[in-house]
Parts: C-alpha cells; sequence; structure tokens
C-alpha cells in the first residue's frame, strides 16, 4: 500500500524572529565577542541564517568573572526559595515563547518541527519547572542538611539538542546555587542567545547565566580557566576523555554524558508491531543525533525476518524532507561535515559485507539529508556496531538466548541505554538489571522525564542528570 | 635452657582467595617505628595487578548478582573474624604505626565497628539511594543503584587498618570487587586482613591485596581497560594527576580525595558507598 500523498504544511519561519546578528550573552547584557565570528547556517538549505559573534579568551574571562562575582554577591547568598521563583519565571517565559523557539531551533539543527515542538521544548520547560521546586529543598534530597553549590560552572554542549541539552545543564545548576558559563555548539547557537533574552525578561541577576558561542577552542578555554569549579561536558567519548585528562590533577569537578552504541532487544514474544514503532522511535528520532539512539537492533533469530519485513515498510513510510513541514519525520543532517562521517561509516558497512538497504523516500536536492538505512546481517566485529554513527542508520543483529542477547548488548566500551520488548515481565526484569547502561527502555524508547536520572556506564561518562541523583553533580558532596 | 625461636612468617599476596608469592619474586623488608625489621613483604608486580583484576572481574558477576541480604551476611562474618583476631590486629598496627598499646586497640576496635557499619548498608542503599520517578506520562520509571564494576583502591599509606577497612569495606558493601594495594610501609596488617577475609565466606577475587608501591602499580591499575573505579587515596598527590589522565583513557571514575589523609576516626557517611554505585534507570509503559 503506497503512502498517502500529504499537501505541505509548513510552519512560518516568521515565528523565529530570526535576526541577521546574535551577540554572547555576559553579565547580563549582549556584547561583541573578540572571537572570530560564525556563520550559522540552515542545514536543510545550506542558507546562512546568521552571523554569530564568538568569545575570545578575553570574553571567557570576563564571564567566568561576572559568574564569580553573582555567584559571591547575589546568587549564592540568596535564598534557595527566591532562587526558585526565578526558574519558575524561566520556565514559564519558555513556555509563553515556545513557538518561537521551536522554529528557531528547527532552522538552526535541521530537526523537524513536529519534534521541536513536540518533544523538545515541553521538556525544556519541564525541566526548569522540576529543578524550580529543588532550589528550596536541597536539603531533602539526601546530601545532607545543607548541601553547597561548587560556584562556577562551565558547561559545553553538543548540536543535536541544543536547547533541551541547555535546559539539562542549566537549570540544575542554578537550582543548586551555582552560576553558569556555557557554551552553545558551534553549528547551533541561536536558541542558546534567545535564553540569554528570557534571562533578562525574568530579571535574572547579571552573571547568573553567560552564554559564550565559540568553536571547539572556546570549550578547551572555558575547560581550563582558572576559575571554573566545575566542568559539565555532553557530547562525543573523544573530547570527553581531551577533557578528563585535561581536568585532571586540577581541584575542579567533571561530569560527563558521552557517546553510546545502544542495543535495542526484540524478543520473538514481543509485540512486533509496537517494537517496530519502538525501534523507528529509537533510531530515526532526531535523524539518530541522539546519544542514547538505539543504533544496535538486536533481533531474536525465530523473528528477524518478519520484524525486519515489517520494519522496512515502517520506515519507507517515513517523510523525509523539510523540518519545518509539520508532516516532515525525519529532517536535515546537522552539518556537512557531520553528512560526511554518517557517508563513510555506511560505506564502512557495506565494504565490510553487511547488506544495506534504504528508504526509498524522495530526498531533497539542496541541504545535508541521508535517507533512513538499516544494515542486516551485522556481525559485532564491523565498524558500523562498535561506534557511533550519530545518524539514521540502524545495525541490525541477532541471538539465540536470552544470555547471547545480554553478552551482545553489553559488548561494547559503552553504556548508556538499552532496550528490551518482550511481553514477559519477568524477562524485563532480568535483562534489566544484567544490562550494562544507565537508562534501560523496557518495551518503548527514547523517553526522557527531568524526575528520572540519566547518564551513562563505562565510556558513556559519569554523572546523571535529572532527578535527585542529578543534583549530586552540583553540589559539594 | 634456650628461649624458643618463633615461626617467622612469610607473607604474601591474595589474589583470587589464593596467596601467591609475587610473580616477580620480588620482596621488600618491612620494619617497625624504630626501624627494627619485622618481615620480608611481598612487593606486587604488574602481572601481579594484572591477575588481582582478572579475579576481581572473575568475581564481580557472582559477588554483585547475591542478594544484598547474603553480601550484608558475609561483610558480617568478616567482622566476626576479625574480631576474633582482635589481639593480633592490635600487635600488628601498633608496631607498623608505632602506637601505643591502649591506642592501637582503639584503632583496631574502630576499624571492626566500621566493617560492621558497612555490612550493614548493603541492603539499605537501593532504598536509600533509588527512586520511584514521577514522569509525566503513562510509564513506570524507576532508578535503581547498581555497582559500579572492578575498584582499584590505592589504600592509605598512614592508617594500616582503618584506614584500609575505610576505603575497602564501602567498595564491597555496594557490590563491587577490589583490587587494593595496600599501605607500602605498613603492610603487614593488610596481609592479615586478607587471611581474615579468606575465611570468612567471602567468594574467591572479591577482595584482593597486593602488598607493593602504589607509586608504581597505581598507574597499570589507573590505565586498566577492566577497572571501573579507581580510588587514588594513597597515591602520592604529585602523582595522582598522571594517575587521573591515566584514567581517562578509559572515562575511569576517579574519586575526589583530600591532598592530605583524612582523620579516618570520624564517622564516615555514605558519600563513598555512593561513589561505587551506578544509577540505572528502567522505564516501562502503563495501561491495560
Amino acid at each position: 500500500m503506497p503512502a498517502f500523498e500529504y499537501a505541505p504544511a509548513p510552519e512560518s519561519r516568521d515565528l523565529a524572529n530570526l535576526k541577521p546578528s546574535y551577540r554572547p550573552f555576559i553579565d547580563g547584557e549582549f556584547v561583541d565577542g573578540g572571537g572570530e565570528p560564525l556563520k550559522t547556517v540552515n542545514p536543510a538549505t545550506e542558507e546562512v541564517l546568521a552571523e554569530v559573534s564568538t568569545a575570545s579568551a578575553a570574553d571567557i574571562d570576563t564571564a567566568v568573572k561576572a559568574a564569580r562575582k553573582a555567584f559571591e554577591k547575589t546568587w549564592g547568598p540568596m535564598p534557595g526559595s527566591e532562587r526558585a521563583k526565578y526558574l519558575f519565571r524561566i520556565a514559564r517565559l519558555i513556555q509563553e515563547r515556545s513557538r518561537e523557539l521551536a522554529v528557531l531551533e528547527t532552522l538552526d539543527n535541521g530537526k523537524p518541527i513536529r519534534e521541536s515542538r513536540d518533544s523538545d521544548l515541553p521538556l525544556v520547560a519541564a525541566h526548569f519547572f522540576y529543578h524550580a521546586g529543588w532550589a528550596d529543598k536541597l536539603g531533602y534530597a539526601g546530601f545532607g542538611p545543607d548541601p553547597k553549590p561548587l560556584g562556577v560552572a562551565g558547561q559545553i554542549i553538543p548540536w543535536n539538542f541544543p536547547l533541551l541539552m541547555l535546559a539539562w545543564k542549566i537549570a540544575p545548576a542554578l537550582a543548586t546555587g551555582n552560576t553558569v558559563v556555557l557554551k552553545p555548539a558551534e553549528t547551533t547557537p541561536l536558541t542558546a542567545l534567545v535564553f540569554g533574552e528570557i534571562c533578562q525578561q525574568a530579571g535574572l541577576p547579571p552573571g547568573v547565566v553567560n552564554i559564550l558561542p565559540g568553536a571547539g577552542e572556546t570549550g578547551a578555554r572555558l575547560v581550563e580557566h582558572p576559575g571554573v569549579d566545575k566542568i559539565a561536558f555532553t557530547g562525543s567519548t573523544e573530547v570527553g576523555k581531551l577533557i578528563q585528562r585535561q581536568v585532571a590533577g586540577t581541584p575542579k569537578r567533571l561530569t560527563l554524558e558521552l557517546g553510546g552504541k545502544a542495543a535495542n532487544v526484540v524478543f520473538d514474544d514481543a509485540p512486533l508491531d509496537q517494537a517496530v514503532d519502538g525501534i523507528v522511535n529509537g533510531i530515526f528520532f532526531n535523524q539518530g543525533h541522539v546519544c542514547c539512539a538505539g543504533s544496535r537492533l538486536l533481533a531474536q533469530e525465530s523473528v528477524v525476518d518478519e520484524l525486519l519485513d515489517k520494519l522496512r515498510y515502517r520506515i519507507s513510510t517515513l517523510r523525509l524532507g523539510d523540518p519545518l513541514d509539520k508532516n516532515t519525520d525525519v529532517g536535515a543532517i546537522n552539518s556537512a561535515e557531520q553528512l560526511g562521517k554518517i557517508r563513510a561509516l555506511a560505506d564502512s558497512g557495506e565494504a565490510e559485507g553487511a547488506q544495506r538497504w534504504t528508504s526509498p523516500c524522495p530526498v531533497p536536492d539542496r541541504g545535508f539529508f541521508f535517507a533512513p538505512t538499516v544494515f542486516s546481517g551485522v556481525h559485532q566485529s564491523m565498524r558500523i556496531a562498535r561506534e557511533e554513527i550519530f545518524g539514521p542508520v540502524l545495525s541490525v543483529l541477532t541471538f539465540r538466548t536470552p544470555d547471547e542477547a545480554v553478552a551482545k548488548a553489553n559488548n561494547t566500551p559503552y553504556g548508556l541505554s538499552a532496550g528490551i520488548w518482550t511481553e514477559k515481565g519477568s524477562r524485563i526484569l532480568w535483562m534489566a538489571s544484567r544490562l550494562r547502561a544507565g537508562v534501560v527502555w523496557a518495551n518503548t524508547f527514547n523517553r526522557f522525564d527531568p524526575a528520572a536520572p540519566f547518564g551513562g556506564y563505562q565510556e558513556s561518562g559519569f554523572g546523571r542528570e535529572g532527578g535527585r541523583t542529578g543534583l549530586e553533580g552540583y553540589l559539594d558532596v | 635452657m634456650s628461649e624458643r625461636v618463633t615461626v617467622a612468617k612469610t607473607y604474601k599476596l591474595f589474589i583470587g582467595g589464593k596467596f601467591p608469592r609475587s610473580e616477580s619474586g620480588r620482596v621488600y623488608p618491612v620494619t617497625d617505628r624504630k626501624g627494627q625489621f619485622l618481615a620480608n613483604a611481598a612487593h606486587a608486580s604488574r602481572k601481579d595487578v594484572r591477575d588481582a583484576v582478572v579475579a576481581a572481574r572473575k568475581a564481580f558477576g557472582g559477588w554483585s548478582g547475591a542478594t544484598a541480604y547474603n553480601r550484608g551476611q558475609v561483610l558480617y562474618r568478616v567482622a566476626e573474624v576479625l574480631e576474633g583476631r582482635r589481639d593480633q590486629f592490635v600487635a600488628e598496627v601498633g608496631a607498623a604505626e608505632g602506637l601505643p598499646a591502649r591506642r592501637a586497640e582503639t584503632v583496631v576496635d574502630a576499624a571492626i565497628d566500621r566493617w560492621v557499619w558497612y555490612a550493614g548498608w548493603t541492603d539499605k542503599v537501593a532504598s536509600v539511594l533509588g527512586a520511584a520517578n514521577p514522569v509525566a506520562g503513562p510509564y513506570f520509571s524507576f532508578t535503581v543503584p547498581e555497582p559500579a564494576g572492578v575498584a582499584a583502591i590505592l589504600a592509605p599509606q598512614e592508617s594500616s587498618l582503618l584506614g584500609l577497612v575505610s576505603v575497602l569495606a564501602p567498595a564491597l558493601a555496594a557490590g563491587c570487587t577490589a583490587v587494593v594495594v595496600s599501605s607500602a610501609d605498613r603492610p603487614l596488617p593488610a596481609v592479615t586482613l586478607s587471611e581474615v577475609l579468606a575465611t570468612s565466606d567471602l567468594p574467591g577475587g572479591v577482595a584482593n591485596i597486593l602488598t607493593g608501591r602504589a607509586g608504581e602499580l597505581g598507574p597499570w591499575l589507573a590505565s586498566h581497560g577492566d577497572v571501573n573505579t579507581l580510588d587514588p587515596t594513597g597515591a602520592d598527590p604529585e602523582i595522582r594527576a598522571e594517575l587521573a589522565r591515566a584514567a581517562a583513557g578509559t572515562v575511569k571514575r576517579v574519586l575526589a580525595v583530600p591532598a592530605a589523609e583524612p582523620d579516618w576516626t570520624q564517622p564516615p557517611d555514605i558519600a563513598r558507598l555512593r561513589r561505587y554505585l551506578e544509577a540505572k534507570t528502567v522505564w516501562h509503559p502503563m495501561g491495560v
């Protein structure tokens, strides 16, 4: 059965209030950055969206000093009950401006508006709401009666969820009484800078939040700045290791949310139609630009053929194209560089002997797009089974027994997430306790909530974000 | 009539529940605080470190998979056997640390009591550190603490028994298995503790104790791909940065420790237990 034709249903890009230029947010003001300006591009059209002024070493120094001053003079001494009200205000302002932010996020990142509108923005607001409530209740968090903040937090976030990762970093830092200097990703700085406006609208004291656009060098300078007490990083394992080395031997605290190569394990008794949707959500959500994406499908041998048939059919109905179209399921790859990486890894899958299947969906002529792709006949030694692809590419492996599923799922240095699909409750609990992963989704995938701690084992990093556990990374305990 | 000649003991390593000599054949002399020769201790090598990590990994599944109740019983049994050897520990700690008898007794008693305290934690960490997460949607989401894996511990250099117990017991109570490098100059109480562990129902390999130099063995543990956490307490502050850099190669958890050795007689809190646990969040849809 062919997919229904849909008429175009584009969201208006005017909602984004796009400006020709954006500037760093330091000490409560937008200022000209001394760094090399960068141009941020719409990955769906390759057009330049805006010029962004970036932070120089001197700007980082100014921002860290402003954050230190705010920590010592205003934010640190402020009662938690007052800090809470600022965070509640920020949450409300995000809700009020969520259409604007969703459209801007989609323009800058390439993710479908359906996801930025229905997934990212509600979660961003939820993270501020959740942590606002902690600000005056930290004595109940289990770290002693009066846990103290660390001071100035340097935070570096990736391009896959620009505003959501900002919320994951800033909300707990502020709730626990820290001040922050945040560097958004080079390719997606816009919503973070609009967040600066929201801080102004909320009347947040100057210096509590500072946003410094820039590339990897800016991040490295922030990490080594002696005035920073804590580094929180989300990004690749490769860069995470560099940061851990850089921080070694200093008193700085560190939390890392790094890469993953999650196994999504489907047993023969699983509800296959639901599992198919879960697999699709697991790997094609956000174009597969998800550290916890279910990139390795482990299917029980007795159902693999049936599952693959259903999966290919379902994937072929996914609409790829204009991220601003409300009917789009799969948007643009964030950058030419990332598209190159995905292509190289997919090519290695073919070269190493896996069978490649690509969705027959039409692909736009312009912009960075990669059609949903499934590799079957994948062996554990192949690069597509071992390396994080960070794109819409699924590798399918098989297993016969639950023990084999556990062994294969755990056969990776990563340990961020995993999925289990089976009707048998006892098997879910058995599997969940054996998978070396920080998040395990049973009969669902890619669910997030500020109340549920998120983070990895092993080379997926250390520390948690969300929940009571997540507060620990910002407290001196 | 001549005085009786005492039976001198050969001190060995503790790996996989057995007491081997160092693979290297090396030993080093151990003296009391006045410089009197006490014994030769085994000088563990890089190969001994690797053997100990293999033993700890092999034991991890069984120890972490045992019920919390069972782990608590086994750890309490260690305290029982420790108590039975109290006089021996008082003599050894006194000699190692140059303490008068009364002070040595206080230290040994504190070490035994600390072991009991941690034994009682095994079946409580999940309730105290876990959570049911009230997520916004029809899902049951809960978070459980799980043991981080194989712990490498550079034990305190000054406090030969109380310090050692204070760093080892939380790792075992959390469900981790451990490779410990004892105090280099005061290793004999650690060897006697190994004998206690060996006769206390603790499965072989759960705790492995090496006598030797933290500065020599630490880097191998820090860079080892099958070690999950590193406690650098007993390392010279000068080499801690180097250890932390080596640990970054495998994104190892490194405990933040104070520059100087803390006062181990202070009552402990659960900070060390927390460091040996990973939080796992599990989601399941709800519906009919």
